[in-house]
Order: structure tokens, then sequence, then C-alpha cells
């Protein structure tokens, strides 16, 4: 750890301390900072705060829930982002670059379509989305005597386009008057209706997700060289990417499961970080992971503060994102060459 | 410790690339690999590294057979020095020749302090220390050759394979990277590298191979194996092999092109 990452932390730590403070503040039924924090302090067990109920509804039943979603999802999906950057040795991946989201959105789709409940409904996009990467990636396994990388990526792009198809036969076959905007609801992406009960489910699949990325940190880095030197280096590169991709996988299904499809994240956050810290994974994961999680909460407060009707998510991070990385692109090229 | 190939067959599954090659080296040795392009240089070496599966024959590694060894421990005997290259992340030299200590961490661990240590030293026999903050990608060629000989270095292999090392160099940097190699062979590591140019043989290497259309041609010491017959046969154009006396004393083969113009 040099000086410039530890400043680079404790900045980006600051900066989600403030955002998460205001994220709780803002909305509909604004909080004063104060009041915000002698409910948790009570939550917390100190002094009973002697305010109107309703604050302490707001802030631990409903914002509560909402915000810890926003952090949890958008550290996942830059964490995943990160990790499948370096993976693929290619600054432009993003998460769904295997078709996770197309696969658990065919299956939530599919659950919507078959009228089934909230909890179904989620559990058929983890299913979905683990599914369709582990096709993709015995496919790819199938095809032999070319890059392993290259038929990792085209088999993801066939079968995301296959899904696609799917989806967009489901869509036709809908009702057009509620399951219909479900469906379209549930791909624009929304942390509107995360329960608690969501989070206990999702939560432990991101950490167990997080783990490999994390303790195979440093092997990581060495799998952004060529296969072949990677290999010569001593890493058993097959085993470790299959480890990396089950992580990443499993933290992007969660995320797109409870959230919906939310883009731009995963492919950006993990750039910023790359600029921040610079590309070793073992700063760049734990930069990313704040990065993401600072943005979800911010986004979502602004989907839900800046209109009378909610923003959808997946439209907002494209609004923000899009400019964000061609500004980057247009003044950076440190990051990636 | 002693590499050696036994009659080996190598290539890709569907096309066998050479056949019946069979030689050794043994640490502190200097073995340079001739062949025109498209012999099988490179995949011969990628076979004898372990990344590509022998169609016949073994490699062996101290008498056992390499295919029955794990990546890490074939990372601890043989370390690699692929040609110079770009890289996809702007990961600092430092960083880079870091990377060489993998084969020595555990699976989940990040480089210890010992590991900077032995980077470090690696940089300093190399005299690329200067280089350790500046980024590998926005380094130029000649240094990133260097840097990668570093990173084999801090592999603490005994072996070292290195392919092409000297190609896109310029000539002061070419030079440089065949004295390392010197360098490395007085400190007891056995080097096996290919090249374009006769006279890097002459220069740096204690034997000779010749591979022709993926058969060994002949193997040996400079002076018996790098004559101009064998050297015409390789090519396929006319060369003479010349002494020439130094100033300040001794002499030196080189190779010339006859013919021209």
């Amino acid at each position: 750890m040099n000086t410039r990452s530890i400043v680079v932390c404790a900045a980006a730590a600051a900066a989600l301390a403030a955002v998460i403070a205001l994220a709780f503040a803002t909305g509909s039924y604004p909080v004063a900072f104060a009041d915000l924090l002698r409910v948790l302090l009570n939550w917390l067990g100190g002094a009973a705060h002697g305010l109107d109920p309703t604050v302490e509804t707001v802030v631990l039943q409903i914002r509560g829930p909402r915000v810890i979603a926003a952090l949890l999802v958008g550290a996942s999906l830059a964490a995943a982002g990160a990790a499948y950057q370096n993976l693929f040795r290619n600054p432009l991946v993003s998460p769904d670059i295997l078709g996770v989201s197309a696969g658990a959105v065919v299956g939530a789709v599919l659950g919507i379509f078959l009228s089934l409940g909230i909890v179904a409904i989620q559990s058929m996009a983890l299913a979905g989305g683990l599914a369709a990467v582990a096709m993709v990636y015995v496919v790819a396994r199938a095809v032999r005597g070319h890059d392993p990388l290259l038929v990792l990526v085209l088999a993801g792009v066939v079968l995301g386009s296959l899904l696609g198809a799917f989806v967009a036969l489901m869509k036709y076959l809908a009702d057009p008057y509620n399951q219909l905007p479900a469906i379209t609801f549930w791909l624009l992406g929304s942390l509107a209706s995360v329960s608690p009960r969501d989070l206990w489910i999702a939560g432990p699949l991101m950490l167990a997700g997080l783990l490999p990325l994390w303790l195979l940190r440093w092997r990581i880095n060495v799998l952004s060289l060529d296969d072949e030197e990677a290999r010569a280096l001593g890493v058993a590169t097959v085993r470790i990417r299959l480890a990396v991709i089950v992580g990443a996988t499993l933290m992007t299904s969660a995320a797109v499961a409870i959230a919906g499809v939310i883009g731009w994240i995963g492919l950006v956050i993990p750039h910023f970080a790359r600029l921040l810290t610079g590309p070793d994974f073992s700063r760049l994961l734990p930069v990313s992971i704040v990065l993401g999680a600072g943005f979800l909460v911010a986004v979502d407060t602004l989907a839900r503060s800046i209109a009378h009707i909610e923003v959808p998510l997946g439209v907002l991070t494209a609004f923000i994102g899009t400019p964000l990385f061609l500004w980057q692109l247009m003044t950076a090229r440190r990051g990636w060459q | 410790m002693k590499l050696s190939a036994q009659s080996l067959g190598f290539g890709y599954r569907d096309h066998g690339v050479g056949s019946d090659v069979t030689l050794e080296l043994a640490s502190g040795e200097v073995l340079c690999l001739l062949g025109p392009n498209g012999s099988g240089k490179t995949t011969l070496f990628k076979t004898l590294l372990g990344l590509l599966p022998p169609l016949s024959g073994a490699v062996l590694i101290d008498g056992r057979d390499a295919s029955t060894l794990t990546r890490e421990a074939i990372a601890r005997q043989i370390s690699y020095v692929p040609q110079a290259h770009g890289a996809f992340f702007p990961y600092t030299v430092l960083e880079t020749v870091l990377m060489g200590r993998t084969a020595h961490l555990g699976l989940f661990s990040a480089p210890s302090a010992r590991d900077y240590a032995a980077t470090a030293a690696a940089m300093e026999r190399i005299g690329i220390s200067h280089l350790a903050d500046a980024i590998y990608t926005q380094i130029s060629g000649g240094e990133r050759q260097l840097v990668l000989i570093a990173r084999a270095l801090a592999q603490e292999a005994r072996m070292v394979v290195m392919d092409e090392p000297t190609a896109n160099l310029d000539f002061g940097n070419q030079v440089r990277v065949l004295e390392r190699i010197r360098a490395l062979s007085a400190d007891g590591i056995g080097v096996l590298l290919s090249t374009h140019d006769p006279d890097h043989a002459f220069l740096c290497a204690d034997r000779v191979a010749m591979l022709h259309q993926g058969r060994l041609v002949a193997c040996g010491d400079v002076v018996t194996v790098m004559t101009a017959p064998q050297l015409q046969q390789l090519y396929g154009i006319p060369v003479s092999v010349t002494e020439v006396s130094l100033q300040g004393g001794g002499s030196r083969k080189i190779c010339l092109p006859l013919g021209m113009l």
C-alpha cells in the first residue's frame, strides 16, 4: 500500500459515507441529518429518539433496505466487471459478457409469464443467469483449437442473442395489461420493491461470489497476461479462470435477481477505479467495490427524487454512465494503454 | 539440473510440426536454436515448457516426465521469456517482474516481503532497478525485453527458455541482451534461446542446435556445427564463415552472406 492508494481509499470511503447519509435524508419525506443520527443511534441500542414514529419507519423500513440493496448491487456489479475485465484482458468488458443478464432475464420473464410469486421470479432469474453462463462455458470448452477466451466471448454473444429472441417471443405472447408492464419494468431495473428478505438471500450469495475473487487476487493479475505466458509463470489458467467466472457470475446473478437489469456500472466503475489505483487487482477490487456501491446509491437517490415518478435505474445509469465513459475515453488513455 | 527431449514429436492435434527431436540442456549451459521461419522453433519451445502436450516422445525435467508435473512445479524449474510484447493493462515494471514470483506463492497469497526482495535483486542484476516505477506499456522494446528477463530471473528457475530474445531490438540492445545471457550462464543457469542471427550463436552459445522443417539436422559444439556448408543447407543461401581478428587481440568467427548483387 503506497501513500497514493491510502489517499484514494480514504477519499472514496469518505465520499461513500456522504452519499449514504444523503440517500437516507433525501426523498418525498425528507429527514434531517440530526434526526437520522438519532434514529440510527436508537436502532443501535442507544437512547430513545423521541421523534415521530414515521421518521423511524422511513429510515429503517423504507430507505434502509433500499440503500443496502443499492450498496450490494453496485458493489457486486463493479467487482464482477473488474474481474471480467482482467480475465478477458479488455477494459471494455462488462459483467454480462458471458450472457448472465440474458439468462437472468429469461428466468425472470418466464416467471412473470407463468404468473409466479416474487420469490419464485427472483429464484428463476438467479438460476437463469447461472445456467446461461454454465452453458456458455460448456460450449466453449467443447470447441478446441482456438484461443479459449475468444471462444468464450463468441459463445456468450451467440447464446445471448438466442436468449434475447426467447425474451422477445415471451413479450409478444404476454398479457399486455399486467404481464407486459411487469416484464418491461423488470428489464429497466429498479430497487423500489427490494425487501429485507431479498437482502438476506442475495447478500450472502454476493459475498460467496466475492470470496474467490479476493482470494485469487494475485493469480487474477497474472491471468491478464497471454494464456501461455500465465501458464509458464505457474498459473493453472483453466481452473483459476473457472473459479473467477463462478464468483463473478454468482455476484451478477444475485444482483440482477433482486434489481433487474442495470447496465454500465460493471463497465464504467472498474475503468475509473483503474485510473485511480492502477491495474493491480488487490487494490482495484476494493476500490471498484467502494466506487460501485457509492455510484449506485447516488443514482438510486436521484432516481427516486428528480421527478414525481421514479425514473428506471437502468435508464439513469445509462444516461449518466455514457457521457462519463466518453469523457474518460477522450481525456485519458492511461487506464488501459 | 537437466532438461531433455526424447524423440519428441511436437505440434498441434491435427497437424504435427516436428518429430524425433532429441536434445539435452544442463544448467550453466547456453544452447542456441537456429532455424528458418516456420521450422518449428516456437512450437518446440512451447512443448519443452509443457505448454503444448508432446505428440510423441517425452520432455524430461531431471529425469521426470514433465506431463506429470503441475504448472507450479514446472515454473519453479523452467522460466520462459516470450518475445517482448505489449501488455493489456498498465502494470508497473515492478509489478510485472513481481509476477515472476507467482510459482512460489500459495494459491491464495499475494507477494510477501521476501518476494519483493527477490524481485529487487533480479532487477538489480539485469540493471533495470531505475525502471521500477515506470509503466511497462510505456517503456521501449529493448527495456521490455530486459524486464521480461528480470521476471524470469525472479522466478528463480535453473533453466530459462527465451524465444528470439533479440528480435526487434536495436544493435546495442541485442548485444546487451546477449551479455545478460552469458552472465546468467556464468551464474549456473541453463539458457535455451532461438535467434535468426547466426552471429549471435557465435557470441553467446556453448552449443548449437539446427531445426529444419521440424527435424533436428545438427546439434553440437559451436565450432563443429556452425560451418558454412551446414548454415548454407539450413537457410538455403550461400554463406561464408570467416574468422576475423579483433583489435586488441583475439579473434571471432562471423557469418556472412555471399553472392549479393
